[in-house]
């Protein structure tokens, strides 16, 4: 909560004024029972008309300032919440694009995106109702209790044995019922989840005849949701009725011991109204307060999600410059690299050397780190011993900005962005112009399908690039990071969905258009990799071969292995 | 809206008891605290001033009134937990309802819908229905019984002031009723901006490393903010114009007060004859009702926005329990033994009337059989799987094994005879064993672990933080390619007469598929087996190669017999060598 804080710094005027106005509205609250004690106890006593016909007016008038002060109050609640909230989600998306892929991969995205909307924005409710109610409701308790006091310090006394209790009860309730909540949400997220899975796993579920196993598992799901919302609901259920049971009784108590006061003079009749009225006021107060808890126990939740973002450690950042034409572009000096939580490291040992302008190739089975080893490259993970060195410097001392513009990187999985082909193609360069995108979509193959399109570099792409084959977003993810001929391509895997006509020809415009082009290349294929300078062969993390093609065939067996299956369907044609 | 209501209530009918007993609760609790006031205003009137207490009446009428509260604590306490229990048992059984619909509608209808729409029936509608017509339906009885019940205390103690009461309290909802219009726009538009932030969010933040490696994390954060201060702007005024109704109904109220007290006191004067005689004590409870008289109409309207949102769930909840759903299984044959032969006879079919697909398919598939379709995306091919597990039904012709027509057979039985893996793999949240062992709950640890070998995959799982015991789920982090080995090891653990493969190996690296091959040849051998692949090099060794285009088969025949024809195939097959 404490590092949130900070973000209230310019609502100062807003966090004082705003509760203060509300201040002023509970005191005339509090002043109209007195008011009209005066009536009863002045004006009906002494049957002075004028009297009354005045004193009423001023409560109206007492009401008008209420309502003036109130709206000012809730104005500048407003402005301060949601101040506060714009400028909490400003900041922290800007650390959230400052994190390092560790840091990341520790919350997981889909939570930091519920944690920049959704947390945020409970927090920002959370203040906007700490102004608006946090002060008036102890304020009118205490107001009340105070003016009670004033009255008759004696029969004031029943104020101070009731609220504490009613306040007791509130605590007790909610120390009890607010971890139950949590646990109920968990029950309702449950069903949820089982919901969406059932869905999504629909066809698996009928064809191993799975139904009735799914509906029984539910059923025991919302069975648990309806005891746990039962439960809490049981407890919760007491607090009205005992805060209406302990007021009533105060003021049974104030009738009875008011009656005595009255009756030896230290009372009047109208004071003992004002008395009975202000008890009613601190019970619906309380109630208010109560329901206020619930609030800022979930403003106080998500505030602690939000701080935990925070705490994250941003992106260590170097100053030295990676240099664009050094004669070793990429080069790994016994790198080892485990992820964190991971009981193994993913690369053991790995060294080698790209030349610029050469052809890297990392191949290897499922979860063998070919993509672990192209991530240390931009520095996405820092290597845990060794060293990696790209353009003569370490990525650890790498300005990362100077380091990733020098990198074009195609991620395994081709994740476009709404909005057209060239809002696309200008991630990597944002004054790329149509001709440079036009080159990059033509090496990538892409070209020939866009141009088709109606609108060309214009035709729209919605969300994750849905409304593309497989290929085509490949295609395009490949072509995006070509824009502005980066020193260094990265393909992660990256031709999975092209077939193998289109792969070979993009392979030759890569090697036509992009000469300078150091490469470093993902692949299960190995007819991908076969002009490649220097193939690293990578099993389960260790370098199980390294060199060209020619000598990996005479000395590694899961290199020739790789080969053959694959040249056996070769083989196939030609018996053909 | 009626009728939705009505239904709503229908499921509330074996509950009918915590209605029933709700009602009684509420009207014992409310008529009690109702009467207090007049006993206050009683009490206040024996205190008439020093000397003048009349003790002998106060003391039975405080200890009454001290019973009454009691009793009314303990009717509202009671009332709450019928109404919950109610609720929640309500809402329970819906839910189950229509999940346990879900299992019988066709699959068409969940093709047609997307998953989080269908889910957010079950969870967030159901969930609003529970809010606003259940616990929304108490308030607003126990609303309605405040209301009158202060209106006869009220007219009981002075009709006049009563009259001038009820003229007022229209001010308070036509306050109410102009702001709520008021803030309706800006509402709509801030939560119009609140999506798009939250796409935004989802898009970007939701791929951050990508928005990292591009170094592109200036320019998303210019356009966030440009969204960002649009939403404050805009909320703003929205949350500031919603927050007027409070203060401005409480004006109102106050407005009656004054009235009341004003009336109140002229006529405890007796100075004005037209408005009746007062004591001071009945005025006390006067304005007591008064203030307890103009609340709940605040409550109602607030009630019957969320009734509309209510009746709107409700309405979507049930459109899925309206659905048609397949057709009855009972009294079919179970399909136990099958030699795995099949035949597919004149089928048509098409997913929509508009877009013809399969037309006039005839094939006949010996017991054993290896059978391979091949052909572009969209020819079909998975199609014919949704057919044969009669996941849709063809819309004219038949499709039978072992001679009968699959129609005769109870789904269930025909399913359990086809071991199947999808392109699209599935893992629920759930062990690696548990994920395993879906189509064979009894298989034991050393089985399961078998399977797992089988496909390779024991390797992987071995080094997972638990083992088999790991929890996972569709996004804990294993690849594409790992979920796909768990979806293979699943029918392993079966013994399937019939195997049908759809592009089940697409996410595995070409030499951990090799090893796989080979478990899936001595698991095909003997059995009639369907393989719908992408990579060529899995289907060579079929023995009839289908190639589709288009919902029809355009060639077939085995491998070598294609390459023979030079036709598509030969095309296709090629294309995939050249270097």
């Amino acid at each position: 909560m404490r590092p949130l804080l900070r973000f209230l710094k310019n609502y100062r005027k807003e966090l004082v004024f705003g509760p203060f106005f509300k201040l002023l509205e509970a005191i005339f609250e509090l002043i109209v029972p007195m008011i009209m004690a005066s009536i009863i106890d002045k004006g009906i006593a002494a049957g002075d008309t004028s009297y009354i016909f005045s004193r009423s007016g001023l409560i109206v008038l007492l009401g008008v300032c209420g309502l003036c002060f109130a709206l000012t109050c809730q104005y500048l609640a407003a402005r301060c919440a949601y101040g506060f909230g714009t400028e909490l989600r400003e900041e922290l998306y800007r650390h959230i694009n400052a994190l390092s892929f560790k840091s990341i991969d520790r919350i997981g995205t889909s939570s930091l995106v519920n944690r920049l909307t959704n947390d945020t924005m409970t927090v920002q409710n959370g203040v906007n109702m700490f102004i608006r109610l946090a002060v008036r409701a102890p304020f009118l308790v205490i107001g009340a209790a105070v003016m009670a006091v004033s009255i008759d310090l004696k029969l004031s006394l029943v104020f101070f044995a009731a609220a504490p209790l009613i306040s007791a009860a509130i605590f007790f309730i909610m120390r009890k019922t607010v971890p139950m909540y949590k646990k109920t949400q968990q029950k309702l997220d449950r069903a949820a989840l089982l919901t969406r899975e059932n869905l999504e796993g629909v066809r698996v579920v009928r064809a191993f005849s799975r139904q009735q196993e799914e509906i029984d598992e539910f059923d025991e799901a919302v069975d648990e949701l309806a005891d746990c919302s039962a439960a809490v609901g049981r407890i919760s259920a007491v607090l009205n009725p005992f805060a209406f049971m302990v007021m009533n009784l105060g003021i049974v108590a104030i009738l009875w011991f008011g009656g005595i006061r009255i009756d030896s003079g230290r009372l009047t009749q109208g004071e003992l109204t004002a008395f009975t009225n202000y008890m009613t006021q601190i019970l619906l107060a309380l109630v208010v307060l109560a329901n206020l808890i619930i609030t800022f126990t979930k403003a106080f939740a998500s505030a602690n999600r939000v701080s935990e973002v925070f705490a994250l450690e941003e992106e260590e950042n170097g100053k030295e410059v990676p240099s664009a034409d050094a004669d070793t572009m990429v080069e790994f000096r016994d790198v080892s690299y485990a992820y964190e939580g991971a009981g193994d490291h993913s690369i053991k040992g790995l060294s080698f050397a790209v030349r610029m302008g050469g052809m890297l190739g990392l191949i290897g089975g499922t979860g063998s780190g070919k993509s672990t080893a192209a991530a240390l490259i931009p520095g996405f993970y820092r290597a845990t011993s060794g060293e990696v060195i790209v353009g003569g410097v370490n990525v650890d001392h790498c300005d990362q900005a100077a380091l990733r513009h020098l990198i074009g990187w195609v991620p395994q999985k081709a994740v476009l962005f709404s909005g057209t082909v060239r809002d696309n193609m200008k991630w990597r360069k944002e004054d790329a112009t149509d001709e440079e995108i036009i080159d990059a979509l033509k090496t990538a193959q892409a070209w020939d399908f866009i141009s088709r399109m109606p609108d060309g570099l214009n035709t729209h792409i919605t969300q994750g690039g849905r409304n593309l084959s497989g290929g085509q977003r490949q295609r395009i993810a490949i072509a995006r990071a070509l824009v502005g001929k980066p020193e260094i391509l990265i393909l992660d895997d990256s031709t999975s969905a092209l077939d193998y006509a289109t792969d070979l020809k993009m392979r030759q415009a890569l090697k036509s258009d992009m000469a300078d082009t150091t490469v470093i290349m993902i692949s299960q294929r190995t007819t991908s990799l076969k002009d490649a300078d220097i193939i690293v062969v990578l099993d389960d993390g260790e370098t199980a071969g390294i060199g060209t093609h020619e000598e990996l065939l005479g000395s590694c067996d899961i290199y020739r292995e790789i080969y053959r299956s694959q040249m056996n369907e070769r083989e196939g044609r030609k018996d053909a | 809206m009626l009728k939705t209501l009505r239904r709503v209530f229908s499921y509330a009918r074996p509950y009918m008891i915590y209605f029933v007993l709700t009602v009684v609760f509420a009207a014992a609790g409310i008529s009690l605290s109702l009467a207090v006031p007049v006993f206050i205003g009683n009490a206040v009137d024996l205190c008439a001033g020093k000397g003048r207490v009349d003790f002998d009446s106060l003391k039975p009428l405080v200890i009454k009134l001290g019973i009454m509260v009691a009793a009314s604590a303990l009717f509202q306490w009671l009332m709450s937990l019928c109404t919950n229990k109610l609720a929640f048992l309500t809402v329970r059984n819906l839910r189950a309802d229509v999940f346990a619909k879900l299992q019988r509608v066709p699959i068409r209808y969940i093709d047609r819908h997307t998953k989080g729409e269908l889910s957010s029936r079950v969870i967030n509608d159901i969930e609003v229905i529970s809010d606003g017509l259940l616990q929304g339906f108490t308030q607003f009885f126990t609303g309605v019984i405040t209301i009158l019940g202060t209106l006869i205390f009220m007219l009981t103690i002075n009709v006049r002031i009563t009259v001038v009461v009820v003229l007022l309290t229209p001010l308070s909802f036509i306050v109410a009723s102009k702001v709520t219009k008021a803030t309706h726009d800006q509402y709509i538009q801030q939560s119009k901006l609140r999506g798009r932030m939250v796409g935004f969010a989802e898009e970007y933040a939701g791929n951050q490393k990508l928005v990292n490696a591009f170094v592109f994390g200036e320019r998303a954060r210019n356009s966030f903010s440009e969204l960002n201060n649009e939403y404050g702007r805009v909320g703003t005024k929205a949350t500031f114009f919603s927050s007027v109704t409070n203060p401005s109904t409480r004006f109102v109220n106050g407005l009656i007060y004054a009235a009341v007290g004003l009336m109140g006191a002229l006529g405890a004067l007796g100075s004005f004859p037209f408005i009746g005689a007062m004591s001071v004590g009945k005025l006390s409870s006067f304005l007591a009702y008064s203030n307890q008289y103009t609340k709940p109409f605040n409550e109602i309207s607030g009630v019957f926005a969320e009734l509309q949102n209510a009746v709107a769930s409700a309405e979507r909840v049930f459109s899925v329990l309206d659905e048609e759903e397949i057709s009855d299984d009972s009294g079919k044959e179970e399909l136990d033994k099958c030699s795995g032969a099949l035949s597919f006879s004149d089928v048509f079919f098409s997913y929509t009337k508009d877009m013809k697909l399969i037309e006039d398919f005839r094939l006949d598939v010996k017991s054993g059989q290896r059978i391979a379709i091949v052909g572009p995306t969209g020819c079909g091919k998975s199609t014919i799987i949704n057919l044969l597990l009669r996941f849709y039904d063809p819309d004219s012709g038949s499709i039978s094994v072992d001679g009968k027509d699959i129609g005769e057979y109870t789904r269930d039985s025909l399913r359990s005879r086809f071991g199947m893996v999808l392109q699209e793999t599935w893992v629920f949240t759930g062990t690696v064993a548990e994920n395993i062992s879906y189509g064979a709950p009894d298989a034991s640890r050393e089985q399961i672990i078998e399977a797992a070998k089988a496909v390779h995959a024991h390797g992987f799982i071995k080094r997972l933080p638990e083992g088999y015991d790991t929890v996972i789920s569709e996004d804990s982090g294993l690849s594409q390619g790992q979920k796909q080995l768990i979806c293979i090891a699943r029918i392993m653990l079966m013994d399937p007469p019939m195997l049908i493969l759809d592009e089940a190996t697409s996410s595995i690296d070409l030499r951990t598929e090799q090893r796989i091959q080979r478990a899936f040849v001595k698991l095909m051998e003997g059995r009639t087996s369907f393989v719908i692949a992408h990579r060529l090099s899995t289907i060579r060794s079929s023995d009839v190669i289908l190639v589709m285009k288009q919902g029809n088969i355009i060639e077939q025949g085995s491998h070598d017999e294609l390459m023979e024809m030079g036709g598509f195939y030969a095309e296709l097959y090629n294309s995939q060598f050249a270097s």
